[in-house]
């Protein structure tokens, strides 16, 4: 890996037919740091996160993982989990075989499952305590335990880069205290990671940085000064008339 | 005649010793990328593909050309081109099947309705003719029966992650539009594979049911492929040697065979189900 920035995107502008959902955005994430992005619904939180992931094209500006597009990457590099995992949950696979599938993109055609990759599976599947119900059917987890299924997988991946929609959104207390810690120690590990959240009161735990976003970027630093800067004060008022949904 | 006269009647023939072999193939391969058929709700593709090689097929009959070249070129090219319009024209995947798949099919129609050769052979394609499987049609299909097991051999794993999570799997660097592509050419050239065995009409059962027979019974994807490749065989070599017996139409036979298996699974899972119900609420 190189030494420069894990993300820098500058100038970016994203257009879905005639709704403009970012315009103008600019930030940098450096390695061994967590950047949290609060914002109303509707900011451009999710599509700044499918920007980075190359999963929507800019329509203006640029963005740089690791000094390339995010579409030529080596396979395996970014590991996202969504917000919202729209997959048919009578598909047939286990807890194992769903994280698993983070290993997929790392694996040249006919090429065996090795030890490591077996590892890194297990790894994954331990961290967020899943063990009891590694061979159950997907349809059989809890939304919190299906989460934490998705964050396996992700983590199963080895990614360089993890992109989080709001994790932490619509699951358990147990869950949300099991994921702090882990991506903590990741981040102490070096591992960049962009996440985006709702819960204002615990960003200070959660991120060494904190953007504020509607559209484009309103502030941009430390959580505490970030949240003593009142350049959120109208976006909470606004998720707390709108609800906390999405 | 004995009993085994009788029931080793049907291998004395050359021409039935290459449809069984031809049986084989088909079935393995058309319920081995059945399981994502079924898993992507793609259902109605392999009827769109199949009808599509009919343009193909009339363009090399009506120019004397290679049966095997015209249906591989049309079926190909419409796999592509709806994966294109599906991708470009922002039209759900079933409208672009729906639209190309007709188009193709009348073209056939209306090159054979304008022909003044004889159009005899059309019910041939339509319904399969496995009097016709020559010993150049046999290496044709294992040849292509082999591409098809060299790609889903290869892209079995990023054609899964496709099929279960499309989004994340491109995210985390997947090629799913390559992975795309190439399971709807594989696809369309398992279908030309069938077309000698089934026709036309009905190869679309065998991409389907084997592979809906064994979501009845698992609910592992490696079981659920096994599963499936196991009745596609089933059905197919089966219902190939009933149709023998019973000088019946082969294809038509294969997928009343593969219906009743699907019938079958349908019962013994639903009985299944009963009875952990009845189990759980004796133990409550």
């Amino acid at each position: 890996m190189q030494t420069g920035n894990a993300i820098e995107v500058r100038g970016l502008r994203v257009q879905y037919d005639r709704v403009t959902a970012l315009d103008g955005v600019d930030f940098d994430l450096p390695p061994g740091t967590a950047l949290g992005i609060v914002g109303p619904n509707g900011s451009g939180k999710s599509t700044l996160l499918k920007a980075v992931a190359g999963l929507v094209l800019p329509s203006a500006g640029t963005v740089r993982v690791f000094g390339k597009a995010p579409r030529s990457l080596t396979p395996g590099t970014i590991g996202y989990v969504p917000q919202i995992e729209d997959v048919d949950w009578n598909f047939p696979v286990s807890v194992r075989d769903v994280v698993a599938m983070g290993r997929y993109p790392r694996l040249w055609p006919f090429q065996p499952f090795s030890a490591h990759d077996r590892a890194a599976v297990t790894r994954a599947i331990d961290a967020l305590d899943l063990g009891p119900l590694a061979d159950r059917h997907i349809s059989e987890l809890s939304g919190g335990q299906q989460q934490r299924t998705f964050v396996a997988r992700a983590l199963a991946q080895e990614p360089s880069l993890l992109l989080l929609d709001e994790p932490t959104t619509g699951v358990d207390a147990a869950t949300e205290d099991a994921l702090l810690p882990l991506i903590r120690g990741l981040v102490a590990g070096g591992l960049p990671v962009l996440m985006t959240t709702h819960d204002l009161d615990r960003a200070p735990e959660w991120f060494d940085r904190l953007l504020v976003l509607d559209h484009r970027v309103l502030a941009d630093g430390k959580p505490a000064d970030v949240l003593a800067s009142g350049a959120y004060a109208g976006i909470r008022e606004h998720t707390h008339t709108h609800g906390h949904l999405r | 005649m004995t009993l085994l006269d009788y029931l080793l009647a049907p291998f004395q023939y050359d021409f039935m010793q290459r449809a069984f072999v031809a049986a084989l193939v088909v079935g393995a391969l058309c319920s081995t990328l059945g399981t994502y058929v079924v898993l992507r709700k793609l259902s109605f593709i392999g009827d769109g593909l199949a009808h599509a090689s009919f343009a193909g097929i009339a363009i090399a009959y009506l120019r004397g050309a290679n049966f095997w070249l015209g249906a591989t070129i049309a079926t190909v090219v419409t796999a592509l081109g709806i994966g294109f319009v599906h991708r470009r024209a922002r039209v759900s995947l079933d409208t672009a099947i729906g639209v190309l798949f007709t188009a193709a099919f009348a073209l056939g129609i209306y090159l054979m309705s304008r022909s003044t050769r004889a159009t005899v052979d059309l019910q041939s394609y339509l319904f399969g003719n496995i009097l016709g499987v020559s010993p150049y049609d046999l290496e044709m299909v294992l040849a292509l029966g082999l591409v098809c097991a060299i790609v889903v051999g290869a892209l079995w794993r990023p054609l899964l992650y496709t099929s279960f999570d499309p989004v994340v799997a491109q995210a985390a660097g997947v090629r799913e539009r390559f992975v795309d592509d190439a399971l709807l050419v594989t696809i369309a050239l398992t279908i030309i594979v069938s077309l000698q065995l089934v026709g036309i009409v009905l190869v679309a059962a065998l991409l389907v049911t084997p592979a809906a027979s064994a979501a009845q019974l698992t609910r592992r994807f490696v079981p659920m492929m096994l599963l499936s490749c196991a009745f596609g065989i089933t059905s197919c070599v089966g219902g190939l040697y009933a149709s023998f017996q019973l000088h019946a139409a082969s294809g038509a036979t294969i997928v009343l065979l593969a219906t009743l298996l699907f019938f079958a699974t349908l019962v013994s899972s639903a009985a299944r189900r009963r009875r952990v119900l009845r189990a759980a609420s004796r133990s409550r």
